[in-house]
């Protein structure tokens, strides 16, 4: 049944589509196969620029945001001036657009032409993605964290564990198997937000498209762009999904405190 | 008498403006059993909680051996190193399997090597019948099966003194001899143990010492023969008597 009123969908959608008066136009301007077929070598490589931000920007996203998200935790009086430092952090990167702090930091850092600041758009991009991501990936951290049951931390410190010990053993890995499919989701914004480091001038996929459109006045090349990002985060999707249909199986048969 | 392993002395805390504990005098020579009694929010787990430095004491002292071990100038690790907790709520780590929790301290505090701390382990899961269990985890096994790894989790890092915190009190009523059984045993092993209790029966066979708390202080203290018998002063006589109506003792 499901199928059946899916299909039948698809087919109305794509007639009324096909026979729209525009269509032969918008055919030839945004989904022409040649243009596709020409422009996918160049877009291609300036997915991998993207994919090079991906990679080296999750791993920093994730160990600055787990950092963040344990000085937020941190208790009493001397820990206060880093708390407030950490807390301060992700408001101020939580709330504001990624644009604007790929703009500040991209065009700001190098204005200042003080020695040894890389002005390379690919260095000057991922450091602004992953200020603004960290901050909500702290966030995701601190309420995995504080969803672990306090009896849990009384138990590891009557043990004889250290904070420290009692945090790596017994909290932290409780925590991140309540958050991971929450970090997959993220993952998955990070996936397509990657793309606009183009703003910045570094040739990428999207920056790349932009060139091919400009040079052949067609505008196939941004769909083929676009499709590139859909072809990367789907696999990350549907992993966060069977993650999250995991955990809830397990929440459901009591396992988790 | 030597000098006790716990002595609790003059241990006053307060939450807030509730004040808990008004100073509490509870000693626990070796290889003696204590038990606490009292009323719901009389303080017994807040007695044992500043105990065990899960809590700060505001008044008072707690030696542990001797040793004063609330002065600030402890170190509040090294001395929950020395004590064995268990929890009402078992409290064991889902992540780890029963093996797992059990290892854990020994190897990562004690610094015993795997295979000694495996080796003890089992043969600990082997006194109290859960051998087979090693390799589970927690929320594979009955609530009477969990508290008894809680149990052996604390004996395995030898301590000077065990603490109990109603340890049946979460359990379904045919789960709690089989844990009772095993503190019983650990007992008659010369265990020293102080553990509040609902349970008066049991406290009643096992107990060297009842100690009963109200009002923030230890009203009356002897042996279970005296204080559940023939008790001195009218508010444990009351208390008994809403335990006696209430069909546990
Ligand atoms: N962390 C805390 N913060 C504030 N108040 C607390 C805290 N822990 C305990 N209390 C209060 O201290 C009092 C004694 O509680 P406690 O748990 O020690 O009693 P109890 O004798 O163990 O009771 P029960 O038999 O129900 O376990 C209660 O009034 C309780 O509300
Ligand atoms: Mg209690």
């Amino acid at each position: 049944m499901a199928l059946v009123s899916t299909l039948l969908f698809a087919v109305v959608a794509y007639l009324v589509v096909t026979r729209s008066p525009g269509w032969p136009r918008v055919q030839t301007t945004f989904f022409s196969p040649q243009v596709a077929l020409d422009s996918l070598p160049e877009i291609a490589r300036g997915l991998l620029l993207n994919l090079r931000v991906l990679v080296v920007g999750g791993v920093l996203v994730l160990v600055v945001g787990l950092l963040v998200a344990i000085a937020r935790t941190l208790r009493g009086p001397a820990f206060a001036p880093l708390r407030l430092l950490a807390t301060g952090y992700v408001d101020l990167f939580r709330g504001m657009p990624l644009i604007i702090v790929l703009y500040l930091v991209g065009f700001g850092f190098p204005a200042l032409g003080l020695q040894g600041v890389p002005t390379s758009p690919f260095v000057l991009g991922t450091a602004a993605i992953v200020l603004v991501y960290a901050a909500y990936v702290a966030e995701v951290f601190r309420a995995g964290i504080e969803s672990v049951h306090p009896s849990q931390r009384a138990a590891a410190r009557s043990l004889g564990l250290t904070h420290r010990q009692s945090m790596r053993i017994v909290v932290l890995p409780q925590a991140l198997r309540t958050v991971t499919p929450a970090l997959l989701n993220d993952f998955v914004a990070l996936q397509k937000d990657v793309g606009l480091i183009s703003v910045l001038g570094a040739i990428d996929a999207v920056r790349s498209a932009q060139i091919l459109v400009g040079r052949s006045f067609n505008f196939t090349p941004y769909v083929v762009a676009g499709l590139l990002f859909v072809l990367l985060a789907v696999p990350t999707a549907r992993i966060a999904d069977a993650v999250s249909a995991r955990a809830r199986r397990r929440q459901q048969s009591g396992h988790l405190l | 008498m030597s000098a006790p392993v716990l002595d609790v002395r003059g241990v006053v805390k307060a939450f807030g403006s509730n004040v808990v504990l008004r100073g509490v005098d509870v000693a626990v020579a070796e290889h003696q059993v204590v038990a606490l009694i009292g009323g719901s929010g009389s303080g017994k787990s807040t007695l044992l909680r500043c105990a065990s430095l899960l809590e700060t004491v505001d008044d008072g002292q707690v030696l542990l051996d001797g040793e004063d071990v609330t002065d600030p100038r402890v170190d509040a690790d090294a001395v929950r190193r020395r004590l064995g907790v268990v929890f009402q709520a078992y409290n064991l780590f889902p992540h780890l399997s029963v093996l797992e929790n059990v290892t854990l301290a020994p190897t990562v505090v004690h610094g015993r090597s795997r295979a000694e701390a495996r080796d003890e382990a089992t043969a600990l899961l082997e006194r109290v019948g859960l051998a087979d269990k090693a390799g589970e985890y927690p929320d594979r096994l009955s609530g009477g099966q969990q508290q008894r790894v809680a149990i052996v989790r604390a004996l395995a890092v030898r301590p000077r003194v065990l603490l109990l915190d109603e340890i049946t009190s979460a359990l379904d009523p045919e789960l709690v001899g089989e844990v009772l059984r095993v503190v019983r045993e650990v007992a008659e092993q010369g265990m020293t143990i102080l553990m509040a209790t609902h349970e008066m029966g049991f406290a009643k066979q096992v107990a060297d010492t009842i100690a009963f708390l109200d009002a923030g202080v230890v009203l009356e203290s002897g042996p279970p023969a005296q204080v559940l018998a023939d008790p001195q002063e009218a508010r444990t006589r009351q208390f008994l008597a809403r335990v006696i109506d209430a069909g546990r003792l």
